[in-house]
């Protein structure tokens, strides 16, 4: 079935004239109404207007027009604004928001042809590890749906694993693309801050977050990169680096590509299927001619208290907009103070509410210096550890996650626990580095395990020539979670 | 840890049921004694980072474009009048 292809395939036989992009569109929505009232991937969708877009790629095909997308069926997180669309974050916040606009990677994608469709579930305001946070219900892994598919972007992961869609948009904070990814056996990508336009994405952390794909391979990974990436004069925050060729960048080949196994990623936790899948990773990865070297990243053990106050502080001055006055829901009060309170208070879900509170107080007047300025400064030693570790190596090799998906419910009630499992992923973003995971194996129980790659601000082409060279060399991508 | 909750929840401008307050509180100070741990590390001299790419002085030329029209911008507020939003009263 063409949901079931990956863009490249999909794109060579939509120009065949093989299967029409109304085909394929369709088939991805049967897919979600069949498999979808178990996973609960889609918040909402509009089928109709997926098809007339549909309708257009196919016209636009017929008549000679070409698009690096056109044609393909892609889900979007719902924290991405698509204009006349609602847009709710998993929230009940936000009431009954229509976008006004579309987001730069919106209309990116829409020039490259895309069919974009879909609002796909995610933990709220991007809060979580699990997609249990959501005001829309849990989503839940195609690969044993009693457990979490990992989050926040577990709806984008989901949706690519189980063939609803034949890639999404994700967004990544702390790894919110690429732990779902590794939870759910798909590939997810967080491209260098700065590389993707956030022009339209809801803000959760601005100085970490990043919009990127999660697709069925790793040469989506990179169409989708190309069409999405470069600077945006509505993103100051964009970089002016020139976006490179990254498919052509492809080879299967990393003779002499240096990759570096951190000696302080030996955590408590990490779960033995999950330490023996990556192990052999890198070993098949040094058979092909890399070069494999230990480095040290001694701060490893900081980060997630660093990540916990630099995250939850800007979150609660970027939440501070959903007060009830200029969008979405409002519970009355007698002055503006008790409105927003009472907005607040029954809008935001429990985490959200959590996070804001901790980040209120990390800047609050006497705790500023000793936690949130602390945590800038050690961040800074967290990045020197990366770019020196950079002089030695191209690229680091880690699992994505320290255990395969737990089970629904396991961790709610025990928020540190939930931010501990972030271990892996978090640096990346601190750091403003670029990240994949790409499935590396099955534990006993017939659950995905990831393996993390990192590479340099900007080294996306050495990171996805690395991903693209394993995945080539091995099968998993290949395999299916049995839903039927 | 003890953490004025009542003050930072006034702060945070949100407003928790009791349940809420007594579920929360005791996460708050656990997750605290949890970050306490970057009070190890000797930070002196060491620059904050901000921002993991640094740009400076990200400018354009100032001049007029498109944006939202008021209708737009209004369009997704709980209560407006004559083009303006409405909040309830705060100087008697």
């Amino acid at each position: 079935m063409p949901n079931s292809l990956t863009i490249h395939r999909l794109i060579e036989r939509l120009n065949s004239g093989d299967v029409t992009s109304r085909q394929a569109t369709e088939a991805c929505l049967n897919r979600i109404q069949s498999v979808d009232g178990e996973l609960n991937a889609f918040i909402d969708f509009d089928s109709e207007e997926a098809l007339s877009q549909a309708d257009v790629a196919d016209k636009t095909r017929a008549n000679g027009g070409e698009g690096a997308l056109l044609g393909v069926p892609i889900a979007i997180k719902d924290a991405i604004a698509v204009k006349d669309h609602p847009l709710n974050c998993a929230s009940k916040i936000l009431g009954d928001f229509v976008s006004p606009y579309d987001a730069t990677v919106i209309r990116k994608l829409r020039e490259a042809g895309a069919v974009v469709f879909g609002r796909v579930n995610m933990d709220e305001f991007a809060m979580g590890s699990s997609t249990e946070n959501s005001s829309h219900g849990p989503s839940r892994n195609p690969w044993n749906i009693e457990h979490i598919p990992g989050g926040s972007s577990g709806g984008s992961a989901v949706a690519v694993a189980a063939d609803e869609c034949v890639a999404s948009l994700g967004s990544d904070t702390g790894g919110s693309i690429r732990q779902p990814a590794a939870l759910c056996g798909c590939v997810g990508l967080k491209p260098t801050y700065g590389r993707v336009s956030r022009y339209g994405l809801v803000a959760f952390a601005s100085s970490l977050d990043q919009i990127g794909p999660l697709t069925k391979d790793v040469r989506d990974s990179a169409v989708m990169l190309q069409v999405i990436a470069g600077v945006d004069d509505r993103d100051s925050t964009s970089v002016p680096e020139t976006v490179p060729d990254y498919s052509s960048n492809l080879t299967g080949d990393v003779k002499g590509l240096r990759i570096g196994i951190p000696k302080e990623y030996q955590v408590d936790g990490l779960d033995s299927e999950v330490k023996r899948a990556v192990g052999s990773a890198v070993e098949s990865l040094a058979e092909r001619g890399a070069e494999i070297i230990e480095v040290s990243l001694p701060h490893t053990e900081y980060a997630i208290a660093t990540y916990y106050i630099i995250a939850t502080a800007e979150a609660s001055a970027n939440l501070a907009r959903f007060e009830g006055v200029r969008y979405g829901a409002r519970v009355n009060g007698s002055d503006p103070q008790e409105m927003n309170s009472k907005t607040r208070g029954a809008g935001f879900g429990e985490e959200v509410k959590r996070r804001i509170i901790l980040g209120t107080y990390v800047l609050s007047s006497g705790y500023y210096d000793a936690y949130y300025l602390r945590a800038q400064k050690v961040r800074t030693l967290i990045r020197q550890d990366y770019l020196k570790a950079f002089e030695k190596v191209d690229l680091i090799a880690s699992p994505t996650t320290p255990t395969p998906a737990f089970k629904i419910g396991e961790k709610v009630d025990d928020p540190l626990q939930m931010y501990l499992s972030d271990i892996f992923t978090i640096s990346c973003n601190l750091a403003g580095l670029c990240g994949i995971s790409i499935p590396c194996g099955f534990s006993k129980l017939g659950l995905p395990i990831g393996l993390q790659l990192q590479g340099r601000p900007f080294g996306e082409p050495d990171l996805l020539r690395c991903a693209h060279a394993y995945e080539q060399a091995t099968d998993w991508r290949n395999k299916k979670s049995k839903l039927d | 840890m003890n953490v004025d909750l009542s003050r930072v929840v006034r702060l945070a401008r949100i407003e928790l049921t009791l349940e809420e307050q007594r579920r929360i509180s005791p996460q708050l100070a656990e997750v605290l004694r949890y970050v306490d741990k970057l009070k190890e590390l000797n930070v002196e001299g060491v620059e904050p980072t901000a921002h993991a790419v640094p740009l400076e002085n990200v400018l354009r030329e100032d001049e007029l474009r498109a944006s939202l029209s008021q209708e737009e911008a209004l369009s997704n507020a709980p209560k407006t009048a004559n083009g303006l939003f409405v909040v309830p009263k705060i100087v008697e």
